[in-house]
């Protein structure tokens, strides 16, 4: 539990929230699918969704696998004033979110952008639709705002031809996909994704959870939805272990990794395991040419959020220092109920140029875009 | 410290809130059943405003299995990250000896008495048959 911050609130909010930050996982919701996503939908695939509905691969169950802490996942004070569900109003995320904290790059992560839809043609259709809508209500009527190409993972060619199209969009910041999913991430059903991504100069994102229709834990179906959000931290680990030693980064040594919303404590401790394990096992995956932790120290980022608040607080910047100033990207994962506040996050004695690292310079670096 | 009215009780009935700013502090008030309370509307986690927040009860449980849930409308929970409050202390539930939402005290005034003594009167009229909420800031 984490709790340092009465005393620090006198001096640090101002300088933070001068500083122009990156925010890497903003979540963007369709007012209405009707108003604003049918135009980029075939009238075939609005029958299909009015009549059959958008089945994931997760057994009987609608929406996500666990209720959450708050409705809709969302910070109670998220619900814009003229309607509509949190992260739906363009004029009231700049209000409450952009404005006060001065987030001049925002990255758009729709999360129900019709990723893991079991109707592959349905999926690919409701990607293609939900990039064309962030375009046309977002990022084309907010400059601040790059969005995520969200491609229908379970169908890797789909998913090539959705990012080859959209290669060289400035509209696009990143390609989106989830982290649970039919099989793990490294393996080679996916491997156009990552091809296209890195012929698109594009980082792949791998947002935590999604529609597996697995367990979400690595032991079985928990209780409660505190075993879950912890969960992501297993989830996370088992998609970069599956990246490394399926040899992704070692085929495709541009292709940039960014693991987002599932915290990153625990990735100093993967990156030593996987080594020492590695240089006993090593003729098992010769593919794999050298220590996994290279491979993480170069093509790999995490978000901040959700960060962990260890006590005493240092304890966090050790876990920094050991996996790398620069693999950190800040995000909020506004509207949702988890957001961090940037003027809360790092505890008060980070120097300025971590600073500008963790809030800023990091993710123009992943992401390509000066400023 | 000086005593402000803040609203005519008749405005801020049982279920009511109001985030008021004097001296340039954002404080929510709550009536809870007649009973008025106050907090910094800010929460010393990360900073959501707690006027935001939802009252709920408080839940409590000796064992798995086992919940008791008492002191409906009592505990707020910051519409944020959840931490939960105890409306009468302002301790959180979680660590009470160490995070704390801070306490004004209010308390309700009838209007023939506002004439006396030190009240800061912020922006309305007051007539003597009515009585006020008064937040001691």
């Amino acid at each position: 539990m984490t709790v340092q911050l009465l005393e620090r609130r006198a001096t640090q909010p101002a300088a933070a929230v001068k500083m122009a930050i990156a925010d890497c996982d903003i979540h963007p919701s369709p007012k209405s699918m009707e108003k604003e996503v049918y135009p980029y939908l075939e009238k075939r695939w609005q029958r299909h969704l009015e009549t059959y509905g958008v089945r994931p691969r997760q057994g009987f169950a609608n929406g996500p696998a666990f209720p959450k802490g708050q409705p809709d996942a969302s910070r109670r004070d998220a619900y814009p004033p003229n309607g509509g569900r949190p992260g739906s109003d363009l004029d009231f995320m700049r209000q409450q979110h952009l404005d006060p904290y001065n987030v001049q790059l925002g990255i758009l992560n729709p999360l129900r952008g019709g990723q893991g839809v079991q109707n592959g043609d349905f999926s690919a259709a409701l990607c293609r639709a939900i990039n064309d809508w962030q375009i046309a209500e977002w990022t084309s009527k907010e400059p601040r705002l790059k969005g995520s190409v969200v491609v229908p993972y379970e169908d890797a060619a789909a998913s090539a031809a959705e990012i080859d199209a959209r290669a060289g969009d400035t509209n696009f910041a990143q390609v989106l996909v989830l982290s649970r999913t039919a099989e793990p991430l490294g393996q080679r059903r996916y491997w156009p994704i990552y091809e296209a991504a890195a012929r698109a100069k594009l980082p792949v994102a791998v947002h935590a959870f999604g529609y597996g229709g697995f367990p979400v834990t690595g032991g079985g179906w928990p209780s409660y939805y505190i075993e879950e959000m912890v969960g992501h931290a297993q989830c996370n680990q088992s998609v970069l272990t599956s990246m490394v030693m399926e040899g992704i980064f070692e085929r495709l040594p541009t292709l940039k990794v960014i693991l987002v919303e599932g915290g990153f404590a625990w990735l100093p401790a993967l990156a030593w395991r996987l080594d020492k394990v590695w240089t006993r096992l090593r003729d098992e995956t010769p593919h794999v040419k050298r220590p996994p932790s290279s491979y993480i120290r170069q093509q790999v980022w995490v978000t901040s959020q959700p960060t962990e608040e260890p006590e005493p607080r240092r304890h966090l910047l050790d876990t920094i220092e050991w996996m790398g100033w620069d693999r950190l990207l800040f995000a909020t994962d506004y509207p949702h109920w988890d957001f961090d506040d940037p003027t809360q996050v790092l505890p008060p004695r980070v120097g300025e140029q971590q600073r500008r690292q963790f809030f800023m310079e990091n993710a123009r670096a992943v992401y390509g875009i000066t400023g | 410290m000086s005593r402000h009215v803040i609203a005519a009780t008749r405005d801020l009935p049982p279920g009511g809130r109001r985030v008021v700013t004097i001296k340039g502090r954002a404080i929510a008030i709550f009536n809870i059943a007649g009973e008025y309370f106050g907090l910094l509307n800010r929460c010393p986690h990360q900073g959501g405003n707690l006027g935001e927040g939802r009252l709920i009860g408080l839940v409590e449980s000796g064992e798995p299995g086992d919940y008791r849930y008492s002191r409906p409308g009592e505990i707020l929970r910051c519409p944020w990250h959840g931490w939960e409050f105890d409306l009468r202390s302002g301790r959180s539930r979680c660590d009470p000896a160490r995070i704390q939402a801070k306490c004004f005290a209010v308390r309700v005034a009838p209007g023939e008495a506002l004439g006396e003594g030190d009240y800061v009167l912020e922006t309305f009229p007051v007539t003597v048959e009515e009585n006020y909420v008064v937040v001691e800031v």
